[in-house]
């Protein structure tokens, strides 16, 4: 019997290897892939900082004119949000994953996926993951540089606790954008063409994730209905999280909340993907 | 030992019927008309480990949509399928690591990259051991002589070069069935006839089963010894190569060269003038007539060389495919409805 159980030990942990080294594989490559063509990436890298040059003028202009706050953001409040907001955005963003998806619904490039002993959602999200490395480690330079000329936006330093839910909230704001997009990509089962639906949620999304503005700054009832949506959790929330406006019991409890959203939407992902995959008709050839 | 098991298999499509025009377009927008279309209709197929069966009709005649079934791309209106024991649309990991899917007009490899990182990726989706996938690799390189061109990205590749690169991909877990879909299509004959040696020889080393869909005839004369033709999703004709133009092939091409550098004029009333280049020329006559036709042209005319064939492989199947389409057109049964 101890052979017995030692035998199955040691293949679970033989199964688990080989997942690591395929999934680290998957990785290595969507590295190489994602390098192979820098001019592109440097740019992309280096425009992703201009959007927040344009808000520190814009608003620099708009509290010149008027004195004291707006809804509790001092001048210094607002720029400190942008900066974290594009922090968050660096995560939860995932440009032309949704409309990849759909595309290769629709020309049968997905056909890949489905003979191969590979899991596709897995694999977009390794990806993604990569695709994500390779910016932020490109990316820090600049995004260090851009803090430390903001330095006097920010309040003091946040507890170690603030700091963790933080960094928390950016891994789970990575999932939520990825499984949310990945869900609507996945639609191009049904409709076969998502794009006019992806503007409507990029619409949405520049509202309500709070990418435009703080959430809190809406008007009673709206800021609480803005704010049980998901999508807060891909720019507003990290901020508010790093900037203190949410703190103790409630920090917790949003975090799970957005725990049981990441949860929802890779179910949604999951059944999507096997309905999808029952109605697919293989177009393309 | 029977590979493949095909029983009434059949696969429905819904398809969306747009009118021209833009008023149509709005009208579409309210109301869609829609044909459902059979486009496989109960086929029955079994194949044993170790056949390069040839799966051949015309555009449209259900041979990608019965390799889409077969690989689990799509899953079935009914009937049932099963490969190496496995139901193919259930996707199970045990099965998609037996076999393979080869599809001319897809690219599977990554684009931007060199093949021997796609390689090196298969390795570890198809959990390949290091000393066998070097081996398979090696073996496969050397065999489609593409050693230089495996750190080139595969965009860089010609159509020929990146069809062998797929060709090592598919094989390099090996698969115990592989499914080629118009493997050769747009290639040039040099290209196309490495890629025929290649897998002849790779076949018959393997004893791997090799269900191939192709238009080019030379494919299936170098590659076949069964073949399967479908058209509009049934299948027509089951058996040998030999059989189909036995069966099929109602005239043989006579192929005369006369000695006086002449042609004569009355040549037509024993055949049909395929082809007339004096002083040869060519006649297509009726299978029973071959004996009595060519004894009246000798004692007619001074032939100085003569050979009697069979006629092009091509022709014969264009004329099944155009039989069957007559057929079926003239009873109107694949379109079933329109909803």
């Amino acid at each position: 019997m101890p052979a017995i159980a030692d035998k199955k030990h040691w293949s679970t942990v033989h199964v688990l290897q080989n997942t690591l080294v395929t999934w680290w594989t998957i990785l290595r490559i969507c590295l190489e892939e994602r390098l192979v063509y820098r001019g592109d990436f440097a740019l992309g890298t280096l425009m992703r900082f201009l959007p927040i040059v344009t808000q520190i003028f814009l608003w620099g202009t708009i509290f010149e004119t008027i004195s004291g706050k707006i809804a509790g953001y001092s001048y210094h409040d607002f720029i400190a949000y942008y900066l974290l907001t594009m922090v968050a955005r660096a995560f939860s963003s995932m440009p032309g994953l949704a409309s990849g998806i759909a595309t290769e619904i629709r020309d049968g490039s997905i056909k890949k996926y489905l003979i191969q002993p590979i899991d596709m959602i897995g694999f977009l999200l390794l990806n993604r993951l990569a695709h994500k490395l390779i910016y932020y480690g490109v990316a820090i330079g600049p995004f260090a540089l851009v803090f430390f000329l903001c330095r006097n936006y920010f309040p003091s330093m946040p507890p170690l606790e603030t700091i963790i839910a933080f960094a928390s909230s950016l891994v789970m704001g990575f999932l939520l954008g990825f499984f949310l997009e990945a869900a609507i990509g996945l639609i191009g089962f049904w409709l076969l063409e998502v794009s006019s639906l992806l503007f409507v949620y990029m619409l949405f999304s520049f509202f309500f994730s709070g990418h435009m503005f703080p959430l809190d700054i809406l008007p009673y009832p709206w800021n609480y209905v803005f704010e049980s949506l998901p999508l807060q959790y891909l720019a507003y929330f990290p901020a508010a999280v790093w900037l203190g406006k949410i703190e103790g019991e409630s920090l917790v409890t949003a975090l799970w909340i957005e725990a049981a959203w990441v949860s929802f939407f890779i179910i949604v992902c999951r059944i999507a993907f096997q309905r999808g995959v029952k109605r697919y008709s293989g177009y393309g050839g | 030992m029977e590979t493949i098991r095909i029983e009434g298999l059949r696969k429905t499509y819904k398809i969306y019927q747009k009118q021209e025009g833009l008023r149509a377009s709005f009208r579409g927008l309210f109301r869609r008309r829609y044909r459902v279309v059979e486009a496989v209709r109960g086929i029955d197929l079994s194949v044993d480990q170790g056949e390069f069966v040839a799966f051949l009709g015309p555009n449209g005649a259900g041979k990608t949509t019965t390799l889409k079934l077969l690989s689990g791309v799509i899953s079935p209106s009914s009937g049932s399928a099963r490969v190496l024991g496995h139901v193919p649309w259930r996707r199970e990991n045990a099965y998609r690591r037996r076999f393979a899917l080869v599809m001319g007009q897809k690219n599977q490899l990554w684009w931007d990259l060199p093949a021997q990182e796609s390689f090196r990726l298969h390795q570890q989706i198809y959990r390949i051991e290091p000393a066998a996938f070097v081996a398979r690799r090696d073996e496969l390189v050397d065999l489609l002589e593409v050693g230089k061109l495996l750190g080139q990205p595969v965009r860089e590749l010609s159509l020929g070069e990146r069809m062998k690169m797929e060709l090592i991909a598919a094989l390099l877990h090996s698969p115990e069935v592989l499914f080629l879909d118009e493997p050769t299509i747009g290639l040039d004959v040099v290209a196309q006839h490495n890629i025929q040696n290649f897998l002849s020889y790779y076949q018959k080393l393997k004893k791997i089963t090799i269900l191939l869909t192709s238009h080019y005839m030379k494919d299936v004369i170098a590659l076949c010894k069964r073949v399967v033709i479908v058209t509009d999703g049934v299948i027509v004709h089951d058996g040998s190569l030999k059989e189909i133009i036995d069966r099929f092939s109602t005239h043989k091409v006579i192929t005369l060269q006369f000695a006086d550098h002449g042609l004569p004029h009355d040549i037509n009333r024993f055949g049909e003038v395929i082809e007339e280049q004096a002083p040869r020329l060519k006649i297509r006559v009726a299978k029973q007539t071959v004996t009595d036709s060519l004894a009246a042209i000798l004692q007619l005319h001074p032939v100085e060389d003569v050979s009697v064939e069979d006629p092009p492989l091509e022709q014969v199947i264009a004329e099944i495919f155009t039989s069957v389409k007559q057929e079926s057109d003239s009873t109107g049964k694949r379109a079933i409805s329109k909803i």
